[in-house]
């Protein structure tokens, strides 16, 4: 098999109060797949990213990552290798590209080459913004710009796996058409996969290699 | 032990009662503005007196006593009213917040009042309950208000930028790095009102304690120099309070898988 697996989840379970959104949850993840998770609002499809991320407890099953548990790589490092972008960006004072930046100075994510500035160029452009995008003030920012703003700011950590929670939903179509293509040229430039939820029926159609379906 | 003299004026029953109309000034605005206070403002002054004869009395007998282990228990029972009072002013409770907040009371104000007593004031015996209990009063009235609001604020911070807290925490910040920002403000706000009645005091405030003193015939120098002392007391005991309720608040609050858990914040009606 020339598409190792990456990331593994077996009998993930997730109940709110005594709702029980889902159990029994097995779910693989090979390089170069981006898949589609499909169910209806409030199915839990965001805290099933979330779970994944590690963003909350885990009630019960395991999850791993090329062979390895999340404890064993350590937590903060399997985020930024599991990466999740939430459907709420959120941006701090000062420009875009001070938001861009901050993370760079994180512990885990320090020794890792920096801010590369003609690389996040390159995407703009793809994304069919100019280079002054990187000055603008990051709290007026719009809803899409925004989520490009959160996009980047991801990319730039190359994730092992990205999840993508409804990245598109602000963004017009021409835009979002530009965010797919940039997204398929950088998994494809390593050996990477990605999972994204749309509201979008057409999107799943057009940009996923696989779906799951969220059923209790 | 020494005598309670007294130097000032005493004011009798009559005269006494006559000062609680002051209250009818409030009383009257509450009415008139319809806000709504005239019924706490009444249980408020109501407490406010019994409470202080009570106290009275009880202080009467505490001044006589010479029994170290009885008179730092009194000290414990304070330092547990005020560790209780500071949560019950909070929006928001968590399991083990009481627990945190008595931890954070009685350390700060033991280490900082007993510094004092045993290294600056000096009275002989150190636990002589004319200094001890005053000295400790004023530490715990004000470390409880730096507690409750730098709990507040803290619990409020991590609420208001959770979206924040939880985006650093996705692209890999520990869980350290992540809310540093939220534990600054909430030291920092819980710090404010000591630092600012520092910086007035004399010129606008002339705190209670040394007023006490100047009326009961002390020098104002000597007297002064007791509440520099105190300052100095409350500043530090607040500080080292609020640090250490912050602090374990933040580590409730989060988990060692770096998580935000907010599940753990429960609302408090009202």
């Amino acid at each position: 098999m020339d598409r190792p697996l990456l990331l593994r989840a077996t009998e993930l379970k997730r109940q709110l109060g005594d709702r029980l959104l889902w159990s029994q949850l097995d779910l693989e993840l090979a390089a170069g797949e981006r898949l589609g998770l499909v169910a209806p609002s409030g199915a839990g499809k965001t805290l099933l990213l979330r779970a994944l991320a590690m963003l909350d407890p885990l009630q019960d099953g395991t999850i791993s990552l090329q062979g390895r548990t999340p404890t064993s790589w350590g937590l903060p490092r399997w985020r930024s290798m599991v990466l999740y972008l939430s459907q709420g960006p959120v941006a701090h004072g000062g420009t875009v590209e001070a938001n861009l930046r901050s993370p760079w100075t994180f512990q885990e994510l320090r020794g890792r080459g920096g801010w590369r500035r003609e690389r996040i160029k390159e995407w703009l452009a793809a994304l069919g913004r100019d280079p002054s995008f990187l000055a603008y003030d990051a709290e007026r920012l719009s809803g899409g710009e925004l989520q490009l703003m959160a996009l980047l700011r991801a990319l730039q950590f190359d994730p092992t796996v990205l999840l993508l929670d409804e990245p598109t939903a602000s963004l017009d179509g021409a835009t979002s058409a530009a965010l797919e293509t940039l997204l398929i040229e950088w998994l494809a430039a390593g050996q990477r996969a990605a999972m994204f939820t749309s509201h979008d029926s057409e999107q799943i159609q057009r940009f996923a290699t696989r779906t799951l379906e969220l059923r209790p | 032990m020494t005598p309670l003299s007294s130097g000032a004026l005493t004011i009798s029953d009559g005269r006494l009662a006559l000062s609680a109309l002051l209250i009818l000034v409030n009383v009257g605005l509450s009415v008139a503005l319809r806000l709504g206070l005239a019924r706490s403002l009444l249980v408020a002054s109501l407490r406010m007196v019994v409470q202080l004869l009570l106290v009275g009395y009880v202080l009467e007998w505490l001044f006589r006593q010479d029994n170290a282990p009885l008179i730092v228990l009194v000290g414990a029972a304070m330092a547990m009213i005020a560790g209780v009072s500071a949560v019950q002013r909070t929006r928001r409770r968590f399991v083990g917040i009481y627990l945190n907040s008595l931890l954070a009371v009685m350390a700060s104000s033991a280490l900082v009042t007993g510094l004092a007593v045993t290294g600056l004031i000096q009275p002989q015996p150190w636990y002589d309950p004319q200094y001890l209990i005053p000295l400790l009063g004023m530490v715990l009235g004000n470390t409880l208000n730096g507690i409750s609001l730098g709990l507040d604020r803290f619990m409020e911070g991590l609420r208001t930028g959770r979206d924040r807290v939880e985006t650093a925490l996705a692209l890999g910040a520990t869980r350290w790095e992540a809310c540093q920002e939220v534990v600054r403000d909430a030291i920092r706000v819980a710090m404010i009102p000591t630092i600012n009645s520092m910086m007035v005091m004399g010129l606008v405030s002339l705190p209670g304690m040394m007023t006490g003193q100047i009326l009961q015939g002390a020098a104002p120098e000597a007297a002064v120099r007791y509440q520099i002392v105190i300052l100095f007391m409350i500043a530090s005991a607040t500080a080292l309070g609020v640090f250490g309720v912050v602090g374990l608040a933040y580590r409730r609050l989060t988990s060692a898988d770096h998580q935000l858990r907010l599940d753990r914040l429960l609302n408090v009606g009202g």
